[in-house]
């Protein structure tokens, strides 16, 4: 069994986060329950990063530093708080993904799902207060 | 307490978490003796040839679920654009969902360009999708189409490989397909002679293979006009069942006709008989 990178837990120093995500288990963390698990959980950041790659080798340096900072406003700013499901429109139209769909727009749909976070938590949780 | 506050992915699209439990279970039942259901092939006869103002696709319409006939008249040729269609043969959901996918997004990149959208295009997007899920969506396509470059034929596979060719075959009867196709085919071709070509080799394809049956679709495409021919040839008609509420139809009837046994001789001999007695009894009906 070889351990896959990327697939260590997300916590602070690596460590699994027992209050916010539960028991571990070794096999959990080792190894994805799918070949596709992880290639499809960084999907769109690989895609991200490709892109900007050719951007930078076409036009220079300044063009993805630009699109960036672009990306950082419309995801950090113009997103509601974290509990609340916010339309991406921003987003999409810069990355040009507002005239494609795909299995994330069909599937799993995160407006549908049944739970919701407890907004308290979740606003402290991305604040870093907690 | 600790699932709410997790920070819950922000994006929708394929769910990994009951992999880990399916695979337990299927261990599990395997154990005890049955089996986890299993999805719904379109073990098929898919194919497609150029003519020389088009393409013609064909189809047969059987799907199956394992041994057993699920479906006998279902429709393997979609709809992508006006002047594109998609054979698809594999997993009849993966095949439906990602023609639909790909019909959606190139309504929106003709809707975007202003204008109608190629063939090549169509492929570019299918094999795009098909090799980011490294051949787990089980479709194996024949996409077909006329666009301003003139008529193309392409067929891609389940793992995202595609060929353009004059003339392919795809789905658990595409070998006998396609020795017809390579006994017979020649470059352009009238729309008559590739029709009956096309409808050849899916009957070879019906005929010879446990997986297709039933009737043949077929889809013209030319330049202006698209002709989807459903059923072109029904090949495999199922028999009439005759019920004692259609005994009077001659089919079902036991009764022999009139004259079937030759008569020899005939005499007739009246037989006077005089009446001697009559008398009434009435019934009580009450």
């Amino acid at each position: 069994i070889v351990p896959v990178a990327g697939f260590s837990p997300q916590g602070a120093y690596g460590v699994q986060d027992s209050l916010r995500s539960g028991f571990t288990s070794v096999k959990n963390e080792l190894l994805p329950s799918h070949p596709l698990e992880l290639s499809e959980k960084n999907f769109q950041l690989n895609q991200d990063k490709m892109n900007f790659s050719t951007l930078r080798n076409i036009q220079g340096l300044h063009a993805p530093l630009k699109l960036q900072m672009e990306y950082r406003a419309a995801r950090q700013v113009i997103q509601r708080l974290p509990f609340l499901q916010s339309s991406n429109l921003a987003l999409d139209t810069l990355r040009n993904s507002d005239e494609s769909i795909g299995f994330e727009d069909v599937l799993n749909d995160p407006a549908h799902s049944e739970v919701m976070g407890e907004p308290h938590m979740m606003v402290e949780y991305k604040l870093g207060l907690l | 307490m600790a699932t709410l506050t997790a920070v819950r992915p922000a994006f929708g699209g394929f769910s990994f978490d009951n992999c880990k439990r399916n695979a337990v279970l299927e261990i599990e039942a395997s154990k005890v003796g049955c089996s986890v259901p299993s999805a719904r092939k379109t073990g098929t006869t898919i194919c497609g040839v150029v003519f020389k103002d088009g393409v013609v696709l064909g189809a047969d319409t059987r799907a199956t679920e394992g041994m057993i006939v699920a479906d006998k008249n279902c429709s393997k040729i979609h709809y992508i654009s006006p002047n594109i269609y998609c054979c698809g043969a594999g997993t009849a959901a993966d095949t439906e969902m990602t023609t639909q996918l790909i019909s959606s997004n190139l309504e929106l990149h003709s809707l975007s360009t202003g204008r109608l959208p190629r063939v090549a295009t169509a492929n570019r997007m299918l094999k795009q999708m098909l090799f980011r899920y490294q051949g787990y969506i089980g479709a194996a396509l024949v996409l077909g189409g006329v666009d301003c470059n003139g008529p193309h034929l392409y067929s891609i596979y389940p793992h995202g490989s595609t060929d353009k060719l004059p003339y392919v075959t795809m789905g658990s009867g595409s070998l006998a397909a396609m020795a017809v196709f390579e006994d017979r085919y020649k470059p352009d071709m009238e729309e008559d002679a590739a029709k009956q070509l096309v409808r050849d080799a899916i009957a070879a394809g019906i005929f010879n293979d446990l997986g297709s049956g039933s009737n043949i679709d077929l889809c013209v495409i030319t330049k202006n006009k698209v002709n989807y021919i459903r059923p072109h040839d029904e090949a495999n008609k199922k028999g009439v069942r005759v019920t004692e509420l259609e005994a009077l139809q001659l089919t079902g009837d036991y009764k022999y006709k009139q004259g079937t046994t030759g008569v020899l001789t005939k005499a007739v001999t009246p037989i006077d008989l005089e009446l001697l007695e009559e008398s009434v009894q009435t019934m009580d009906t009450s």
